[in-house]
Parts: C-alpha cells; sequence; structure tokens
C-alpha cells in the first residue's frame, strides 16, 4: 500500500477522533458529525483511487444502491423509531464485516492457502463470530422493537446450557479450521454457529432492556470491524472499529448502572416474569384521581415545574402538546424543567431527542444526577408515561426487585401528578407505590389527549 | 503476517480504545442518541475492507460477490448514519 493513503488513512482517524471529541459539546456536536463525515469520504476516495479502473462501474453501482437507501431511510424515518434504525445498522455494519472476512477466506483458500496464517485465520473466525452474532443479534432486536416479533422475554428451558453447547461447538470448530484451512465444511459451520449464537441471545432479553441490548450490539459491530482490520492489516479499520467499541461498551455500562443490574444479569434475560408472585402480596394501593381542570389550576398555581417524560410519552406522541404546555406556564413565569432518567425511552438518550425535536431547548433536559437534590424544592412534578423510573420501591423496600435501581425523587416534590393511560403496572410488573403516596394524583386518560385539554382550559384562564 | 506487523496493529488497537474510552465518556447523556446512530455510521468504515476486497476480486465469483454486498451494506451504514445524525444534531437548539 502506498504511502499517499497510508496517510490518507491517518487523516481521516484523525478527523473521527476529532469528530468525537467535539461530541461533548452540544453546540460543537454538529460541526464534530461533519468532520467525522469527511474523515470517510477521505478514507474511501484514497481507498478508491487504488482499485483498478474495471471494477469502478460495479462499485459506482454498489455504492448509489447502498446511498440511496441510507439516505432515503435516514430522511424518512420517525424520531420515535430512532432506536430501530440504530438496531437495523447495527445489523448491517455487522453483516458487512462479515461478509469482507468470508469474501478475504475464499479468495485465499482459492489462491494460496499458505497465505492463510495463523494471525489471519484467528481474525476471520473473529470476525465471522463478533459480525454473524451482530447481525442476527440485531435483526431480533429491530424485530422487537418494531413489534413484529413480541417484545417479550422468549424463555426455554436448556436456554443457557444450549448457548454453552454452541460456544464451545464454535471452538471446536475453530480449532478443525486451524487443521483443514481449505476445508469449507467447517467454516461453512462456523457461519450456522454465529448466525444462530445472535438469535439465541438476543431472544430472551425483554422490551424494556432494549436500551443495553442495543448498545452492546454497537459496540459488537465496532469490533467487527476491528477484526476485520486484523484481517486487511488496516489501520483506519482499526481505530474507527475501537472507537465504536468503546462508545457501545460505556453506553452499555451506564444503561446497566442504571438500572442497577449486572450486564450477565440483562443477558441472561426473563427479568420481570419471576416477580409477579412476590409483587402479589402488599395492601392494594388507593389511588386519588385528578380532572383536567383541577390539574390546570396546580399548573397555574405552581412557581416550578419538573416534568418526568418516559416511554409512554413517544408512544402517546405527547411531546409537542407538553412543549405547548411549557410555553403555558412560561408565559406564567413558571420554571419549567424536565428531568430525564437515563433508561427512560428504548435507547440511552432517546428522550431528549423526541423533546428537541418537539422544540425545547436542550438546556431544559437536566440529566439524573444533576436534578435530584432540586424535587424537594419543586412544586409540582409531572410524570408522563413514566413508572418504574420514578417508584420509590427502589429505595425503600429490599424485597422489590427493582430495589436499589437509582430512580428520580418525584414522590419528594410538593405534589405529583402521574398522566397515565390506565392501572397498569411498569415493566418490571410491580406496583408503584408512589401512585398511594399523599402527594400523588392521577391523571388518567391518553397523554397526548388529556395534556391538550389541559393546555386548552390553562388558555382560557390567562 | 509478521509479528511486528501484528504488534503495530495491537498498538493502534490499544491505544484507540484508550482514546475512545476517555473521549466518549465526555460525551453529555443528551447527546447519546446521536453518538450512537454516528458510531453506527463510523462502524461504516468496513466500506474501506469492502473496496479492498471487490479490488481484490476476479479470482473467484463467490469473493466478488461477497465484497459487492459488503459495500452496499457498509455503504447503507455510512450514509444513512451520517445523515440521521445530522438530521438530530440540527433539532437540538438553545433558546
Amino acid at each position: 500500500m502506498s504511502t499517499a493513503i497510508q496517510i490518507a488513512y491517518l487523516i481521516a482517524s484523525i478527523l473521527f477522533i476529532t469528530g468525537i471529541k467535539l461530541l461533548s459539546k452540544t453546540k460543537d456536536a454538529r460541526r464534530g458529525n461533519m468532520l467525522s463525515a469527511i474523515g470517510m469520504l477521505i478514507a474511501i476516495i484514497a481507498t478508491l483511487l487504488t482499485i483498478n479502473v474495471l471494477s469502478l462501474v460495479e462499485i459506482a453501482v454498489c455504492m448509489l444502491i447502498g446511498g440511496a437507501i441510507g439516505l432515503f431511510y435516514a430522511t424518512k424515518v420517525a424520531m420515535t423509531k430512532i432506536p430501530e434504525m440504530v438496531a437495523l445498522f447495527n445489523g448491517f455494519g455487522g453483516l458487512a464485516s462479515f461478509a469482507v472476512a468470508l469474501s478475504d477466506y475464499f479468495l485465499k483458500s482459492n489462491t494460496s492457502l499458505e497465505s492463510l496464517d495463523a494471525v489471519n485465520l484467528t481474525s476471520i473466525i473473529l470476525s465471522v463470530l463478533i459480525g454473524g452474532v451482530t447481525f442476527t443479534g440485531s435483526l431480533i432486536a429491530y424485530l422487537k422493537l418494531d413489534g413484529k416479533v413480541s417484545g417479550q422475554p422468549i424463555t426455554f428451558s436448556g436456554q443457557h446450557l444450549l448457548n454453552l453447547v454452541l460456544l464451545i461447538a464454535f471452538v471446536a470448530t475453530s480449532v478443525l479450521v486451524f487443521l483443514n484451512p481449505g476445508n469449507l465444511v467447517f467454516i461453512g459451520a462456523l457461519i450456522g454457529i454465529s448466525l444462530l449464537l445472535g438469535v439465541l441471545t438476543v431472544i430472551p432479553i425483554g422490551g424494556a432492556d432494549m436500551p443495553v441490548v442495543i448498545s452492546l450490539l454497537n459496540s459488537y459491530s465496532g469490533m467487527a470491524a476491528c477484526a476485520t482490520g486484523f484481517i486487511l492489516n488496516n489501520n483506519v479499520l482499526i481505530v474507527a472499529g475501537s472507537l465504536v467499541g468503546a462508545s457501545g461498551i460505556i453506553l452499555t455500562q451506564i444503561m446497566c448502572k442504571a438500572m442497577n443490574r449486572s450486564l450477565t444479569n440483562v443477558l441472561l434475560g426473563g427479568f420481570g416474569q419471576t416477580v409477579t408472585a412476590a409483587a402479589g402480596d402488599g395492601p392494594a394501593i388507593v389511588v386519588k384521581e385528578i380532572g383536567v381542570e383541577e390539574t390546570a389550576m396546580l399548573f397555574d398555581s405552581a412557581s416550578s415545574v419538573l416534568v418526568v417524560p418516559g416511554y409512554g410519552m413517544a408512544v402517546a406522541q405527547a411531546q409537542h402538546v407538553i412543549r405547548e404546555l411549557m410555553e403555558q406556564c412560561e408565559k406564567r413565569n413558571i420554571d419549567f424543567r424536565f428531568a430525564i432518567h437515563p433508561v427512560a425511552g428504548r435507547m440511552p438518550g432517546h428522550m431528549n431527542v423526541l423533546l428537541a425535536e418537539a422544540n425545547i431547548s436542550y438546556d431544559k433536559l437536566i440529566e439524573m444526577e444533576s436534578i435530584n437534590d432540586d424535587f424537594p424544592n419543586t412544586d409540582l412534578v409531572f410524570v408522563v408515561g413514566a413508572n418504574d423510573v420514578v417508584n420509590p420501591a427502589a429505595r425503600t423496600n429490599p424485597q422489590s426487585p427493582i430495589y436499589g435501581m437509582p430512580i428520580l425523587n418525584a414522590d419528594k416534590a410538593r405534589t405529583v401528578i402521574v398522566s397515565k393511560r390506565s392501572m397498569g403496572k411498569g415493566y418490571a410488573g410491580i406496583e408503584n407505590e408512589l401512585f398511594g403516596y399523599p402527594n400523588c394524583l392521577m391523571l388518567f386518560g391518553d397523554a397526548k389527549q388529556t395534556i391538550t385539554k389541559v393546555v386548552g382550559e390553562m388558555k382560557e384562564m390567562s | 503476517m509478521t509479528v511486528s506487523a501484528l504488534l503495530i496493529l495491537i498498538y493502534v488497537l490499544v491505544l484507540a480504545s484508550y482514546l475512545g474510552f476517555e473521549l466518549i465518556s465526555k460525551v453529555p447523556p443528551t447527546l447519546h442518541t446521536p453518538l450512537m446512530s454516528g458510531s453506527n455510521a463510523i462502524s461504516g468504515i468496513t466500506i474501506v475492507g469492502a473496496l479492498i476486497a471487490c479490488n481484490e476480486m476476479g479470482y473467484t465469483s463467490v469473493a466478488k460477490l461477497l465484497g459487492m454486498f459488503a459495500l452496499i451494506l457498509a455503504t447503507i451504514n455510512v450514509v444513512g448514519g451520517y445523515a440521521v445524525t445530522d438530521r438530530m444534531l440540527k433539532m437540538f437548539k438553545k433558546k
């Protein structure tokens, strides 16, 4: 490979790193994304220059097809559907690395078997494993998020044993590949096992654990790119792949910490199935209902409001009408902010994107650690479509499955209004003690419809 | 591959991973979704691998088809990932 191309790859790597560095400030983030995209363009053009002229047409056709699909999806996708898109794209990334690894394998096994040395074979095997697991795992995650497959954990007896057996089979087959590098049967078996492992590791994981799964698969797609870099002896693939791998791992850790669960616990799956029996005992919770008019009056008389959004807000598409509520409150000089729990939504940071789309200024979106001390001084907390993240049982009840999970201290505010469709339980399948607290009022009904009515009442008052 | 060539690749892997951990832990939670879609785009760097694989084609049709398939997928990631990240970041405004 010529020096010019190596320099181009170096520039691309610097641009990727600078791009991610600029993401640390919201105002610079867009410029960072641009720089990263320029880095990618430089890497692609530099690589294209090494390609012999004959295949350029085919390459152009492939890139036009891929570019058109990508651009179409990126412009059409609704912000509530971003988790699905990220899941799908993780899968494409994994599949691309998988395909490159196999392509390299077939090329070398057909020409010179001796060029398949130990390093090369190890990289190919790792790339097939990580790429394959990322591909089918992401596909299942996508289907679950999109509701095409039930979001409920799918478990059966002997599941973990089966996964273990498959993993051992993978290692054993890898040894066989080392002994007979040219044998297509063994490579075929590796392909089959890795694709099956991807499916089996994601099916037992429930819908609300998806933030962890997508983050982890994101990390895998980076690691797969890294493994491909080792196959092709290419630094830019390794730099970019490790950045993505690190990003995914950090997000996975943040998500696990915010649920007070270990990664193993999430991956073994089935959360929320075993706790229903324990949740049955204890006195039934008596709640107080509140109507639209009284809600409007409470907002009108408050001087500070904190909104706690959850996935239910996204389902009801209530974010735009919440902005109208915010405008009404700001007209009355009421301090109006949002308290965002790290696992609210179906992927890390999902709530922030939905609220930003509704044209809410990002300095109003406050993360859990910064806002939790403000709850006792807040007049009114408005919980929209969130449940487990405000359940005080996480602090008070050692028997509760969510005990120890960091929560938003909504219960400490003077008044709490919970907008909820019905008295259904949260994802963890447990009662929420907060709903029975003396300072808590329930506003039943579809969030979008009831809040629209509240806004209407407030407009009449002024 | 020689041992020294492998060692250089491992050097790059370790240093880039450490750098990644440092930089990404400073990204505010507000931007975690764009961070993920942006890293989707970056993992499309496999596009470079796919191009190299395509370049070496002509030996077998299987290698060629796999290379082209990977090229389409990686382009979807690159173009789609950067475009949707830009669309999201455009919405983050301070008033």
